[in-house]
């Protein structure tokens, strides 16, 4: 059992909890996620670990209501368990196993869509207890749908917040935030790292595409085991075939297919029972950006 | 009663059976199986034990049935294996102790897999337990994954007074046993749950979700976590495509994940939250036990049923007794037939494969005739899921993060057979992730032998 010591909700349809989870605090990086399954009958969900701690052994972790598992999950409070918690996988972002000195020398743009900035998070964050400042663009369909913005400001550079509607500090998509920086500002960026809704993150590559920037996206596929045993989270990079859940689920974001990664993320959509919600944009990070419309 | 023939095994009606999940081959009850074993000459040389990869003194077992001592027949089988009522179900004993068995050079076999079963049910009904050892030894061992392989190389080292922990990823224990065989061939509750329980009377821990190579590697349970030893069962669970056109559309699964779907996740039962597809024209490409098994849990969740495979009937390398009951259940066999490519509609989806008539032709390395294509016999079939079970290899994941362990081309790690040895001093390996995909006793076997490996290497050390 893995006891929640904080819960909380962020939103109408995002929640957040705390989890003792010691195996995984030890030894969990950015990028990697957990597998949670909530009782005896629930689902195996991939979630993100938007934090950790290694002396207390919590992790953080981040989770928007999209059907009946994640609807029930969200009830739990403070002093309920999660049958089983099973982590970290996947593999950390890539600027943590470069060495130090080289990723002193890149210029970084983090794009985080609804629930994307808590994947995010934990990446900015490991860069600014390292020195080095990142630019964040958090983006929501409106003011209700920003997560972590006063996290974020903590451990971010510089902070650019934009909404759709215009209710909260800018009226635009994230990828006008991009242009403006790029075209406008005269920013420079080595790197962009985009996190979001499916449909967000293929924008967001299309345009870093024509400004050249390197772009890693983070995937987040139909698991089922999350250990490469099912296939279940199989996308096409590159055109050739790869596991999310040992392969991932950060990949090279202009090699992405992100056509069939979004017809597969539709697959029980359609079937009995499952289109309660929209499972659309899965179970974690996604939704909120206004590209899609996953959180009406 | 004709001593040539088998005591026939009571199964639950083919048609009642196409529509539920509950248990095909009902066993043997008592009169039953002391008649079964009447037909056991007890030989001296007895070639049955030659052909068990765990040697267990199969006359010495059947003796005590035909005399109605049924506890101490458990105890006979219990030295040589820990989970006899999993082998007498899923077995190969065709070809190995029933395949040698004096008997059947006139007439049929002993009955041996049934009668294991038998005797294992009997004990487990009768609440008969394992004793954990008087004395322990004060050495850790850590055992990575809980399949067959895991769990008998641990149960053995537990009875030799080793402090065991089994560390498995998942988030139940029992590897292939849980996750892929399907409940009407193997109930999970009343004989897995048993047999996993049974190895924990022994006093072995099992610490579920843990994936090593992630959560914790191999080096740091050797030097952090205190294990004088470990030993590496974990499988071979990485599934294969065919990698034609159209493998990616929505309602392509491989084999392991729509069983692991229906049996690990439960999503046959409607009270569980997992979903699967819901399908009313399956292809199911492959012919090993895992198709036979992916077909028959479709066939039961309510669809039509084909077996797509590249050779002819007599290649399949399920088993006999899987392939009888599949077709008694209405699976169709498309034999001699290859996918070409799965035909997708506008919005993702499988509406069909396209597939190419074969004919055998010369025999190829496996000594099996090698299929080949008939040109210009392409046809489609109309299909809403198509299965993949084309094999699988051992996951990268734990020789990947652990220096010093080799692995051969197709990602097996390398362990010497007779102790499980592998390249990395006080690592030991068997089962799937050393052979590949093979058999629960062949992986029990290996358990074994690493068991020993391990004991040897302590006792030394
Ligand atoms: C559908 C199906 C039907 C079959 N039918 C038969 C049959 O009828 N008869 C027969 O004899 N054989 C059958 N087999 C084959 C047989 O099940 C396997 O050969 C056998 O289970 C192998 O045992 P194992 O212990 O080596 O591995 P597994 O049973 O595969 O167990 C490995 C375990 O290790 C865990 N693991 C993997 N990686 C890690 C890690 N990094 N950290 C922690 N844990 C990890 C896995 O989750 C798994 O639980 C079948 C297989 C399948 C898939
Ligand atoms: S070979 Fe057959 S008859 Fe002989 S001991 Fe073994 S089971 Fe009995
Ligand atoms: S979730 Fe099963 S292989 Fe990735």
């Amino acid at each position: 059992m893995y006891q929640i010591t904080r819960a909380e909700r962020l939103t109408d349809q995002i929640y957040l909890f705390d989890v003792v989870a010691k195996r995984v605090a030890s030894s969990c990086l950015p990028g990697q996620f957990v597998i949670v399954k909530m009782d005896e009958v629930g689902e195996r969900i991939p979630l993100t670990i938007c934090d950790y701690n290694r002396e207390t052994g919590e992790i953080t972790i981040v989770l928007q209501t999209v059907g009946a598992s994640t609807m029930k999950m969200a009830r739990l409070q403070v002093g309920d368990s999660f049958m089983d918690v099973t982590g970290p996988l996947g593999m950390p972002s890539e600027f943590t196993q470069m060495p130090l000195e080289e990723v002193r020398q890149k210029k970084f743009l983090f794009v985080a869509g609804g629930v994307g900035s808590a994947p995010v998070y934990p990446q900015v964050k490991w860069l600014h207890e390292k020195g080095i400042d990142a630019d964040v663009i958090i983006g929501a369909r409106n003011k209700d749908l920003i997560i972590l913005e006063e996290e974020m400001e903590k451990v971010a550079g510089n902070l650019y917040v934009t909404t759709d509607d215009g209710s909260y500090v800018r009226k635009g998509l994230v990828t006008d935030v991009v242009k403006d920086l790029v075209e406008n500002q005269g920013k420079h960026y080595d790197i962009c790292v985009a996190i979001g809704p499916m449909i967000m993150m293929k924008f967001v590559t299309l345009l870093t595409k024509e400004l050249n920037i390197p772009t890693i996206v983070s995937l987040n596929p139909i698991m089922v085991d999350g250990t490469g045993m099912c296939g279940a989270c199989r996308v096409t990079v590159g055109g050739q075939v790869k596991f999310a859940c040992v392969d991932g689920p950060e990949f090279d974001g202009h090699q992405v297919n992100f056509e069939e990664a979004m017809k597969r993320q539709q697959m029980y959509k359609t079937y009995e029972g499952r289109a309660i919600l929209k499972l659309q944009e899965g179970d974690t990070h996604h939704g909120g950006c206004g590209y899609c419309g996953g959180d009406k | 009663m004709d001593v040539l023939k088998k005591v026939p095994v009571r199964e639950q009606d083919a048609k009642v059976r196409a529509t539920n999940f509950d248990e095909v081959c009902l066993g043997y009850n008592e009169e039953e199986a002391v008649e079964e074993a009447g037909r056991c000459i007890n030989c001296k040389n007895a070639r049955c034990i030659q052909g068990c990869p765990v040697a267990i003194n199969i006359p010495g077992f059947i003796e005590k049935v035909k005399n109605g001592q049924f506890e101490e027949a458990s105890k006979v089988i219990g030295q040589s294996s820990a989970l006899p009522a999993v082998c007498g179900r899923v077995c190969p004993q065709e070809s190995q102790c029933e395949g040698k068995c004096i008997r059947g050079i006139k007439g049929e076999p002993i009955s041996i897999g049934k009668l294991e079963r038998f005797v294992a049910d009997w004990a487990r009904e009768h609440d008969i337990k394992p004793e954990p050892p008087k004395e322990k030894n004060g050495k850790k061992v850590a055992i990575i994954g809980s399949g067959p392989a895991g769990l008998t190389c641990a149960g053995d080292l537990a009875k030799m007074g080793y402090d065991v922990t089994i560390f498995e990823a998942l988030h139940k224990a029992g590897g292939v046993l849980v996750y892929g065989i399907p409940e009407f061939r193997l109930p999970k509750q009343g004989v897995v749950q048993p047999e996993i329980e049974n190895v924990k009377a022994l006093g072995v821990k099992i610490e579920t979700n843990v994936v090593v190579g992630r959560s914790v590697t191999i080096d740091e349970l050797l030097h952090e976590e205190g294990f004088d030893a470990v030993f590496i069962g974990s499988g071979a669970g990485l599934p294969k495509f065919m990698g034609i056109p159209g493998e990616n559309a929505n309602g392509v699964f491989s084999a392991n994940e729509y069983l692991t779907r229906s049996n690990l996740m439960k999503a046959f039962d409607d009270n569980y939250d997992t979903p699967i597809a819901v399908s009313k024209k399956v292809a199911v490409v492959g012919g090993g036990n895992v198709a036979m098994d992916a077909a028959r849990t479709a066939l039961r969740l309510g669809a039509e049923v084909h077996i797509v495979y590249r050779r002819s009937e007599e290649e399949l390398p399920a088993r006999v007794e899987e392939v009888h009951h599949a077709k008694e259940e209405g699976i169709i066999f498309d034999l001699l037939t290859n996918p070409k490519e799965i035909l997708v509609d506008e919005n993702g989806w499988v509406k069909g494969m396209t597939c190419v008539r074969m004919e055998l032709g010369e025999p190829d390395a496996s000594g099996r005739r090698r299929p080949v294509e008939i040109p210009g016999s392409e046809f489609d079939l109309e299909l809403d899921t198509v299965i993949m079970s084309l094999g699988t290899s051992p996951n990268p994941l734990i020789s990947s993060t652990t220096e010093g362990l080799e692995t051969n081309k197709w990602h097996c790690i390398v362990a010497d057979e007779e102790k499980g040895q592998t390249t990395k001093e006080g690592v030991y390996a068997g089962g799937d992730a050393v052979t590949g995909a093979a058999t629960v006793i062949l992986a029990m076997g290996a358990g074994k032998a690493g068991a020993k490996g391990i004991h040897e290497y302590l006792s030394n050390r």
